[in-house]
């Protein structure tokens, strides 16, 4: 039996080979054939690595060094009204109420949102695929005190949790990770949940069983590789989310102190616009939707190429 | 199981629930919240000062009935007394839910009905440019921070070009008008993008079903079908989305009603937030996650009473 697969196999490898293509193949493929996705990463991976740069401290590193007189603006608006300015990137963007280069708080700003959007992603990931795979899984009783769990805890008004949650942790960057993770964590566990049920039942679980695999071996090893692609979408889901999010905690003071960030320049705008000062609000929003764009555009695209349901539509 | 009895159990689930957000309120605020009466008191105050507003507040107690507390507040309504501007939050409750509604109500009815009918047209031109041109516009409108738009409309329609006045709030028939005028542009250009992508999706994939392929086969429009077939069978869940949005109105909007001045129940809460007003913060979220519990019970009954394929089990 064994010697004629291996014949099989050998004589027509390519055959082999196109039969045994994953899920993850067959996605990759189709990404790759999506040009606005491509796009779409190739933007996310250029933020990541601004972001990998400036918290090295190669570039905005002088994000704190005045620049020149307060509330100065944009060169190519002196250009437009006709004034004299020189072209320098340091004044794309004017200067903020320090005298403070905003392009350079832009950049810097781009390490707090990935950052933020990073950890976000993860701690959903980590509470959501546990809790939502042990009551998949499990069933019964558990999955009971599961479901009450998530049912309570989205009963309750994301902002007002975000709130308390970061009253409790003090403010600062951490916080910020774990009231926006904390209050994301439950679509993913209803997704998790449903679709370990509809796969715990499955033939390759039993044969799995009959070999004597254990739950955790099972869950984890056997069934979780099947609905990870769930996580995936998610994951690019909660990250822009996220980037949103951080603008109203810093809206409430409840952001991330002491460094610059997307949120804390548009909620400085509220005091800047009636002066007549829109380039922070500009500079912030604009480095925000570009990134947030990609990740919607990234996450459809994601969905279309893993979700077999969806094929064809 | 007959329809009585289901809602029977899902009204009884609603006790177990209500618990629980009591007991993550009593967690948040009075378990591992800093001292609220350091916070009151201020740096300077002294050792005795401490103790008697901690009992004065009730803090002393032992923690079950403090926790008790919660819960009869939970299903009496009573809340005590505001720590900052001394009033009844139940009277306070009734004051601002008048401005609340005047805005969410008139803004989630115009909302609702202009991206259900954008989401029909894009659906008729599935896979032509308009369709294409229309899910990227509303993407682009998701990827801009809420607070951004607040800020821009604000100062550009009312500061700028005075349309609209800047803020405030009169109640009564035709004076509210506009004042909400503004408010309810801002929340449409806020909701539209998801919206209508929801509403798309939903009128999509009945657009792929049998029945629609076989009124085609027999010769009926393409408008016909559209408003008279696919249109009927997407009404479940889209007036699904429409009742599991409604609790979100009591909230109001936040951020809205607090850049435009409107005395409504989400200023009440932000204010709370900023002063550490618990009982109020307390009375919100209880309030809030009763309303969500509610409605997340009846559209779960309206989904078994419209669509027969939903099984009772």
């Amino acid at each position: 039996m064994e010697d004629t697969i291996t014949i099989t196999m050998n004589s027509k490898p390519k055959e082999k080979e196109k039969k045994s293509k994953s899920l993850w193949a067959h996605a990759f493929d189709s990404l790759k054939k999506n040009r606005m996705a491509m796009a779409s990463l190739s933007i996310v991976v250029l933020y990541i690595l601004i972001a990998f740069l400036s918290f090295t401290g190669l570039i905005g590193g002088e994000w704190a060094k005045e620049i020149g007189p307060a509330y100065d603006s944009p060169f190519w608006v002196k250009w437009m009204s006709g004034q004299a300015a020189s072209f320098s990137i340091e004044h794309l963007f004017g200067t903020d109420i320090l005298g403070r280069s905003v392009f350079y708080k832009m950049i810097k700003g781009t390490e707090v949102a990935m950052l933020v959007g990073f950890a976000t992603g993860l701690v959903t990931m980590v509470i959501g695929v546990i809790l939502g795979a042990i009551a998949g899984y499990f069933g019964g009783k558990v999955d009971e005190i599961i479901v009450w769990f998530y049912t309570t805890f989205s009963s309750i008004p994301g902002i007002m949790l975000l709130m308390a949650i970061t009253f409790i942790l003090g403010k600062g960057i951490i916080a910020v990770f774990l009231a926006l993770g904390l209050t994301s964590w439950v679509s993913l566990c209803r997704l998790i949940r449903a679709d370990v049920i509809r796969h715990k039942n499955r033939e390759y679980v039993h044969a799995a069983y009959s070999v004597g695999a254990s739950h955790s071996r099972r869950l984890f090893l056997h069934i979780l590789p099947n609905v990870f692609h769930l996580v995936i979408i998610n994951f690019s889901l909660t990250f822009q989310t996220a980037i949103k999010s951080e603008v109203i905690l810093s809206y409430l003071g409840l952001g991330v102190q002491d460094r610059p960030s997307w949120g804390i320049m548009i909620d400085d705008a509220k005091l800047e616009l009636a002066r007549g000062v829109w380039w922070q609000l500009l500079a912030a929003t604009a480095a925000m939707f570009v990134i947030v764009l990609a990740f919607n555009i990234l996450g459809d695209a994601l969905r279309d190429a893993l979700d077999p349901k969806l094929k064809g539509k | 199981m007959n329809l009585w009895a289901y809602v029977l159990r899902r009204l009884l689930y609603v006790i177990p629930v209500i618990l629980g957000v009591c007991f993550i309120i009593f967690i948040l605020f009075n378990v591992f919240s800093p001292d609220p009466a350091l916070l009151l008191l201020g740096k300077h105050a002294t050792a005795s000062q401490i103790v008697e507003l901690r009992r004065e507040l009730g803090l002393d107690r032992p923690w079950i009935l403090q926790y008790l507390d919660i819960v009869k507040s939970a299903f009496t309504f009573d809340f005590g007394r505001s720590w900052s501007t001394k009033q009844e939050i139940f009277y306070m409750i009734k004051q601002g839910a008048v401005p609340s509604l005047t805005i969410s109500l008139p803004s989630f009815v115009i909302a609702s009905t202009v991206a259900l009918s954008i989401s029909l047209l894009v659906a008729y031109f599935r896979g032509k440019f308009i369709d294409k041109a229309g899910v990227f516009l509303c993407v682009a409108l998701m990827s801009i921070s809420s607070l951004a738009y607040i800020l821009f409309f604000q100062w550009l329609l009312a500061y700028k070009w005075g349309m609209f006045p800047i803020a405030g709030f009169e109640s009564g028939f035709p004076d509210f008008i506009e004042y909400i005028m503004l408010p309810l542009i801002i929340w449409l250009i806020l909701s539209l993008g998801g919206d209508v992508r929801f509403y798309r999706t939903v009128i999509l994939d009945e657009i792929y079903q049998d029945y629609v392929r076989t009124a085609r086969a027999k010769g009926v429009g393409e408008r016909v079908i559209l408003f008279k077939h696919v249109l009927k069978n997407a009404m479940i869940p889209i007036i699904t989305q429409i009742v599991i949005q409604i609790p979100f109105l009591i909230l109001g909007a936040l951020l809205l009603e607090a850049f435009f001045s409107i005395p409504g129940l989400g200023g009440m809460t932000l204010s709370a937030i900023n002063s550490s007003d618990f009982p109020v913060i307390k009375a919100m979220t209880i309030l809030s996650a009763i309303a969500y519990i509610v409605f997340s019970v009846i559209t779960d009954v309206l989904y078994t009473v419209v669509d027969p394929r939903v099984r009772l089990s």
